[in-house]
């Protein structure tokens, strides 16, 4: 009997031990893809991750835009226990590394020869000084103007290629009683049109003058005034319901033929296919009038934390983010682009193509610029001023001068 | 030792309670001030930095729209609550017959969240699906009532989404009041001949001060404290045009980064609450003296 429970005794104690000495790839993951596409897509690591022999800890948040997660993350640091990975996305990331927050992946993303296969302004948001601290997952495009292909041929419009001939597609179609602009009333969609307007005024310089660097001068110019008169005329453009409404509610309306146009990032596109329609049939995308590419590029920062297996984790899901298979099969679902260049498009459909081409075009013509409205090119407290200003000016009777002027006050405010 | 154990009882007991809300309460309160002299953004820091966070605060065009909302709104709601919690505690007194299910009809309000009050009075007040597009069914098609989507106006809707759901509250408060009155100095009045109206004016009324003292301070505190309200009706407004200090805080600390400005924020709003409160306990601990 006492044999026995010495036998048992010894045999869990070996066990323990083995498992200990083993150290396999742990990490635990915080991101906000809590909704049915991105849930799947997210689904798509976890699996790769396992079968390298892996083990994933969720931590999903929910929330829109992921405010609810970085509360989650702020009190998790604090406390001295960071997530070993967190779902972040542009200045975010340089603003968490000069908290000391992140750690440094340089080792895969040499070994994976990652500049090779980036473009230099993503690359850019993923290295902290220098060294690589985030791995890429995808690249949205802001700048897309979607339309309902038969409302558009029963009025003989074509995709406006400048502001102007949106304006009188856009006057043709109130005459017919067709709400020429779908739009939903909340703060980030009004910023959304917004940049596209002032990229396709003002030009790619103009767009990094203002929103990167934060030139007052740019900021208070007469381009600056024509991108808000523009703002203002496309107010008359949208029907009286529009406030607060989702932005996937307004690509319902276009859906269904009540609105001609819809200015949205390219996951407007995931709605129009998860209905059934189809690109260039039943729906049209086009970038909007300008040249440029405005980016929004996901990505999951790799925090510092304490322990081999924590860091082999880390390692693991760095070189899987970036690697071949999860940027096609994440990409395919969630209907942006992957962020590596040399992955095959066969499979993805014709607006897929026509973003990748635009994104290389851009790329070598230095107009591949980084969205502000999605967080990609300011820190938070700035692009938060700029977007008051914007949803202010388009929700009251505010002078195109007015809001100018307190577009560069703001910002000089927020700093 | 054990007399002196009896004689002290009372404070031991209340020790450990006292001490967790001078830490918790007194303490984060210093907290925030302190942070609130700093530089701080994403997490917080501790190296002084003067006063630029409150110089950056009312430099900022959505704290004043803020805290001229939060006057317009504190103002109208304390003062509309109070007068229809009275009126209908006045009118609910006259010993009618239904006066239980009624009593409950006007109290319900309160029992329900204020984000289920803000969602159902944003599907009210909407003017494509709500208020406006019912009575243009009905006819009347020049009828319009757009204030949820006006700027200027969309603080009233708040005003009226929140006297709905509190005077419910201040009636039943008043009746409380009008109950515990003396009957005799009625019946005495009434005797002399002095109109309804005039007693309730001048003996009734008064007699209740204490209780619209009360009132006063919880209807304060809650427009004080209004946020879920505002972010479940309006979500801010449009633009930002019912922005009220709350919701300015919790942008600034949880959305945009910048743990100086919600600090500072909370500092101003607690310096309000100190505005009121104050003086209504200076006069309560003189009152004891007396």
């Amino acid at each position: 009997m006492k044999s026995k429970f010495l036998f048992a005794a010894s045999a869990a104690l070996t066990l323990s031990f083995a498992g200990i000495a083993k150290a396999e790839p742990q990490a635990e993951v915080l991101h906000w893809w809590t909704s049915g596409g991105e849930a799947k897509s997210v689904a798509v690591l976890q699996q790769e991750f396992a079968s390298r022999g892996g083990t994933w800890t969720d931590m999903p948040v929910a929330g829109g835009g992921g405010d609810a997660a970085m509360t989650a993350l702020r009190a998790r640091v604090l406390s001295g226990n960071a997530p070993t990975a967190v779902q972040l996305k542009g200045p975010a990331i340089q603003e968490w590394y000069e908290e000391g927050a992140l750690s440094d992946i340089s080792s895969v993303a040499e070994k994976n020869g990652w500049a090779d296969v980036l473009p230099a302004s993503i690359a850019g948001h993923m290295k902290c000084e220098g060294k690589w601290c985030a791995a890429p997952v995808n690249v949205h495009r802001i700048d897309w103007i979607w339309a309902n292909a038969s409302v558009l041929a029963d009025n003989g419009i074509a995709m406006p290629t400048s502001w102007d001939e949106f304006n009188a597609a856009a006057d043709k179609l109130m005459a017919k009683g067709i709400t020429p602009l779908a739009h939903g009333g909340q703060a980030w969609q009004d910023a959304t049109v917004f940049e596209a307007v002032a990229l396709g005024i003002g030009g790619p310089e103009f767009f990094h003058k203002a929103f990167v660097e934060l030139d007052q001068a740019t900021l208070k110019s007469d381009t600056m005034v024509k991108v808000f008169d523009q703002m203002r005329k496309l107010r008359g453009y949208v029907d009286s319901n529009f406030s607060g409404r989702d932005w996937n509610l307004a690509t319902a309306m276009v859906m269904n033929g009540e609105a001609a146009f819809q200015i949205m990032g390219d996951w407007a596109k995931g709605e129009f296919l998860a209905a059934g329609k189809r690109p260039g049939i039943d729906f049209l995308c086009a970038s909007t009038p300008g040249e440029g590419f405005l980016y929004n590029v996901d990505s999951f920062a790799m925090f510092d934390v304490k322990g081999d297996d924590k860091q082999a984790g880390q390692m693991l899901l760095a070189e899987l983010i970036v690697g071949q298979n999860f940027q096609k099969v994440f990409n395919m679902n969630k209907g942006s682009i992957p962020a590596r260049v040399d992955v095959a498009l066969d499979d993805f459909d014709t607006c897929a193509h026509i973003s990748a081409q635009d994104m290389a075009t851009s790329n070598a013509g230095g107009s591949l610029l980084p969205s502000y409205a999605h967080g990609m090119a300011l820190r938070g407290a700035q692009s938060g001023a700029i977007t008051d200003v914007v949803t202010a000016h388009f929700n009251s009777d505010m002078s195109s001068s007015e809001a100018v002027n307190m577009l560069a006050k703001s910002i000089a405010n927020s700093l | 030792m054990i007399t002196w154990f009896e004689k002290h009882m009372p404070k031991i007991v209340l020790a450990p309670s006292f001490l967790i809300a001078v830490i918790f309460v007194y303490g984060f309160i210093g907290w925030t001030a302190w942070v609130s002299l700093t530089r701080s953004r994403l997490l917080p820091r501790y190296d002084l930095h003067g006063f630029i966070q409150y110089e950056r605060l009312f430099d900022s065009a959505r704290w004043d729209t803020a805290l001229n909302n939060l006057y317009i709104f504190g103002f109208l709601f304390i003062v509309i609550s109070t007068l229809l919690g009275l009126i209908l505690a006045i009118l609910l007194d006259q010993k009618i017959r239904t006066e239980g299910v009624i009593r409950t009809i006007y109290l319900y309000p309160m029992a329900l969240s204020l984000i289920v009050t803000g969602t159902a009075w944003k599907w009210i007040l909407n003017p494509g699906l709500g208020l406006e597009a019912t009575v243009r069914g009905f006819g009347w098609t020049d009828f319009s009532f757009d204030w949820l989507v006006n700027p200027d106006k969309a603080i009233y809707t708040v005003v009226i989404a929140s006297v709905w759901q509190a005077s419910g509250f201040v009636m039943a408060l008043f009746l409380a009041g009008l109950r515990s009155i003396d009957q005799e100095v009625i019946k005495a009045a009434q005797i002399d001949g002095i109109p309804t109206w005039r007693i309730y004016t001048s003996i009734i009324i008064p007699s209740m001060a204490s209780i619209f003292l009360s009132a006063f301070i919880v209807l304060a505190h809650l427009a004080i404290k209004s946020f879920d309200l505002v972010i479940a009706l309006t979500g801010g407004g449009p633009g930002f045009a019912t922005d009220l200090p709350a919701t300015y805080m919790y942008t600034m600390a949880f959305s945009r980064g910048d743990l100086g400005q919600a600090a500072s924020s909370a500092m101003v709003m607690m310096m309000i609450i100190f505005a009121i409160v104050v003086p209504y306990l200076y006069s309560e601990l003189r009152a004891k003296h007396d």
